[in-house]
């Protein structure tokens, strides 16, 4: 059974250096790392000190607001380091990979919906469940009205997950029928429409097909037009990799950390995914000959648009299937304002040619232009499909009305949501940094 | 283009973070942004952005202007010479027009400018675009012998109390431009009105009748000119406002590039269109048998709905609203022409109307999404 529907309003950002569908499988990492800020609002408490042993999947931190979320060590080996910055605030938690033992859990033929919740905490993969609203690891009180988990990608760079999963599609299976025992329904999901889906013959699903440029690939979109979040209610939305990872999981017992990257970008010489592992060093799926000039380019955990920036001694990130690499662009164009000039940079304004030339585009880091005070309007509407008006509701975060805020949809969006106006926006407004305050005054206040 | 980039960076030193000049930074980095769009790479949210920027956005206005405001000039000198009754050539009237022209624009830019750089140094921001379309648009909105003089203190009260006061570009609720001229128009208003203003010299010459269209309708006299010339400009009128067609030519560079909302041309066009007919049903006097499509091509209305109305900041905001506001903008701006003979040019008064009530449209219109949205968690 499936149902069609189309997400209109948006655009698609053709870039260069798309991943080829090659699987390479990584180095293995000497050191892992986690990054706490990889979850929004976690406040962590460390459980291990430095130079403590560690199998894979025991427990290294828990979530201040919620005691019973812990995330747990991604590999086996010893503490290396807790890098700390302003505030004692933990950046980051570097583990030396020694060894290969593993923390193992008994799983029952049985699984009542109590024992699937324990066990999901118990064995840290519950961080791989994040609710809407806000997009934070999923609070433990409070059970969603229904699961989300979209393979319809659509962001610039991002992963085929028909691809990235076929190999594991029994364990994709098996997290579908174990998280559809919690909520006792189907899990919702979405796919592309005109594409012959893998996930056509998985069972205990509602599959709905969509149609629509980018940010339909947006789970939160898709929650709008399928089954929208009212105030008091959450789902879940899982990635496509961590339901397998969950699948994986109660067939074996022990916790997966699998992470499939695609690395894009117009800087990697040959664009491909790579097997590898949530917290792994970048450093074991790409090497300095891999892509050109490699200092100058950012590296980014995610895709462009919404990523995060990372050093290129550092770390792939928590959720993302995309790792993208672009220059910097620290150049001066001469009077690169003036209208149909520099038409090689993609723009969606008239006020460029770069239309007329559809083909694959390369992109740098630079601003192209100075941050302004809002002038134009009816611009970000174009890029935000559903029935929320995102300048008065930006308007509305950055003055902190939270009364406003609920009323004009705060809870139906996250910061991603917000990229492509981040990227389209003639002010140069940082609408996802706004999005991002907002959703943490938001939790402040309201909780 | 390198031997600029480089010298820029040698005068730059004094203005950066610990130099001498440091406190006129945003009038450094004005110019330099000018020559240059800067280095910047972005910091906080998506790591990669559009070629377009308010500058550029800016720019697109005032290529726009263009073919208005040339014509504007040739319309100066054409006026002066035919009434006149004087032999001239297409340079002759071109000449007149620049001579009396270029140093109205250069006095709105000096002055304006000079108050924005003011502010930018003292609010230590980067200085806003925004005057550079404003700067342009108040000269051609004028009479064309207005005296500089007066052009100054309006430039300084819209810029002063029209914009800065509110906190700058972007931030003002009417538009700038048009808060000159309403400024104008009531401070002083025997040189914004009557039939000595329109054509240059007017006054200083005996025998020149240089009364707009609107003007003697409302005066009740007849009217000498035909469509197809108040359609081509060759009218008496504020500097760039009569030509039609020229203005049409700006709308669409405006409208392909989206710089201007569609939606309030179309919206003011047939708000004009609709009362205007309804008028000439009635037909009680002059102004009301005016033929509607003539109102559509005569005075500021054409110039106003494609610049003026347009301004982004000073309209409504939501797509809805935008429709609404320009409709009633066509609306009012017959209304008032027809209705209020002291103001025969009615396309001022409406725009600064509905750009006090734009707000008010935009919170019903927003309004009415809330209600929608609580409706559906009811369900």
């Amino acid at each position: 059974m499936s149902k069609d529907i189309s997400i209109k309003n948006g655009a698609n950002l053709a870039l260069t250096g798309v991943a080829s569908k090659e699987i390479k499988i990584a180095k293995d990492s000497s050191t892992v790392a986690i990054y706490p800020d990889d979850f929004l609002s976690l406040i962590p408490r460390m459980i291990v000190r430095v130079g403590d042993r560690l199998k894979l999947g025991d427990p290294i931190f828990y979530d201040k607001n919620d005691e019973k979320i812990v995330i747990v060590s991604p590999a086996s080996g010893i503490i290396k380091s807790i890098d700390r910055g302003e505030k004692r605030k933990i950046l980051k938690v570097v583990i030396d990979v020694d060894g290969d033992e593993k923390v193992r859990h008994e799983i029952n033929q049985s699984l009542t919906k109590e024992k699937i919740l324990s066990l999901l905490l118990a064995s840290g993969s519950w961080p791989y469940i994040r609710q809407r609203p806000y997009n934070i690891i999923a609070r433990t009180d409070k059970m969603p009205k229904a699961i989300f988990v979209s393979t319809h990608s659509t962001a610039p760079y991002d992963v085929d997950y028909d691809f990235l999963i076929k190999e594991r599609l029994n364990d994709f299976q098996k997290g579908i029928n174990v998280m559809s025992k919690i909520i006792g329904k189907p899990i919702t999901l979405t796919s592309s429409t005109n594409k012959e889906s893998i996930f056509s013959n998985i069972n205990n699903v509602d599959i709905i097909n969509i149609n629509g440029k980018h940010p339909s690939g947006n789970v939160s979109f898709q929650i709008n037009k399928i089954n929208p979040i009212n105030m008091g209610e959450v789902i879940w939305v899982i990635n496509p990799e961590d339901i397998a990872n969950i699948g994986s999981f109660f067939n074996t017992g022990n916790f997966n950390p699998t992470r499939t990257v695609g690395v894009s970008g117009s800087s990697v010489k040959n664009p491909k995914y790579y097997k590898s592992q949530i917290g792994g060093k970048i450093s074991s799926i790409l090497s300095e000959s891999d892509i050109s000039n490699y200092k100058g380019n950012r590296y980014i955990n995610g895709d462009p648009l919404t990523g995060n920036k990372v050093d290129f001694d550092g770390y792939i990130g928590y959720y993302n299937n995309i790792f993208s690499v672009i220059e910097e662009g620290n150049q001066y164009r001469m009077f690169g304002w003036l209208p149909f000039k520099d038409n090689h940079i993609p723009s969606f304004s008239r006020t460029s040619f770069s239309w007329l030339f559809p083909k694959n585009k390369k992109v740098n880091t630079n601003l192209n232009g100075e941050e302004r005070a809002l002038v134009v309007t009816g611009e970000m509407e174009k890029f935000f499909p559903i029935d929320i008006y995102p300048m008065q509701l930006l308007k509305a975060c950055m003055i902190e009305d939270i009364e406003k805020m609920e009323l004009l949809g705060i809870y139906e969006i996250i910061p991603e949501d917000f990229g492509l106006i981040d990227y389209s926006n003639t002010s140069k407004i940082e609408a996802q940094e706004i999005i991002k305050d907002a959703i943490q005054l938001m939790l402040k206040e309201v909780g | 283009m390198n031997f600029i980039r480089n010298n820029l960076d040698k005068i730059k030193k004094p203005f950066e973070k610990g130099g001498k000049l440091e406190k006129f930074y945003p009038a450094f980095d004005a110019f330099e942004t000018f020559l240059f769009v800067p280095n910047h790479t972005t910091i906080k949210g998506s790591h990669i952005r559009d070629a377009v920027d308010l500058k550029r956005t800016m720019v697109t206005v005032i290529i726009a202007l263009i073919p208005a405001l040339i014509y504007g000039i040739y319309n100066t000198g054409y006026q002066y010479f035919i009434q006149s009754g004087l032999d001239f050539t297409f340079l002759d009237a071109f000449l007149h027009g620049s001579y009396k022209i270029l140093p109205m624009i250069a006095v709105s830019y000096a002055v304006g400018l000079a108050i924005e750089f003011g502010f930018a140094v003292y609010r230590g921001h980067q200085v806003n675009e925004g005057y550079l379309v404003t700067g342009l648009l108040i000269p051609m909105i004028m009479p064309v012998d207005m005296p500089l003089w007066m052009l100054a203190i309006s430039v300084i009260f819209a810029v002063l109390i029209g914009k800065e006061a509110f906190g700058g570009t972007g931030m003002n609720i009417l538009n700038p431009a048009l808060t000159a001229r309403a400024f104008a128009f009531f401070a002083y208003p025997t040189y914004m009105s009557g039939d000595k203003v329109w054509v240059s010299e007017a006054s200083n010459i005996d025998g020149i009748s240089g009364e707009t269209i609107l003007g003697s309708l409302a005066g009740g006299q007849n009217i000498d000119y035909s469509s197809v010339q108040m359609f081509w400009g060759s009218i008496p009128g504020s500097i760039a406002e009569t030509s039609t067609l020229f203005v049409l030519i700006g709308a669409v560079m405006l409208l392909y590039t989206g710089v201007a909302s569609w939606r309030i041309m179309l919206g003011s066009l047939v708000g004009a269109t609709l009362v205007g007919f309804l008028f000439n049903l009635w037909g009680a006097n002059e102004l009301m048998s005016f033929e509607w499509y003539n109102h559509l091509i005569v005075g500021g209305f054409a110039f106003g709905i494609v610049f003026m109305a347009t301004d982004p900041v000073s309209a409504a905001q939501t797509q809805r609203g935008k429709w609404i506001y320009g409709l009633l903008i066509g609306a009012l701006c017959i209304l008032i022409r027809v209705f209020n003979p002291a103001y025969p040019e009615g396309m001022m008064l409406a725009i600064l109307f509905m750009n006090v009530f734009a707000p008010l449209v935009d919170h019903y219109v927003v309004g009415a999404n809330i209600t929608r949205r609580l409706k559906r968690a009811k369900v």
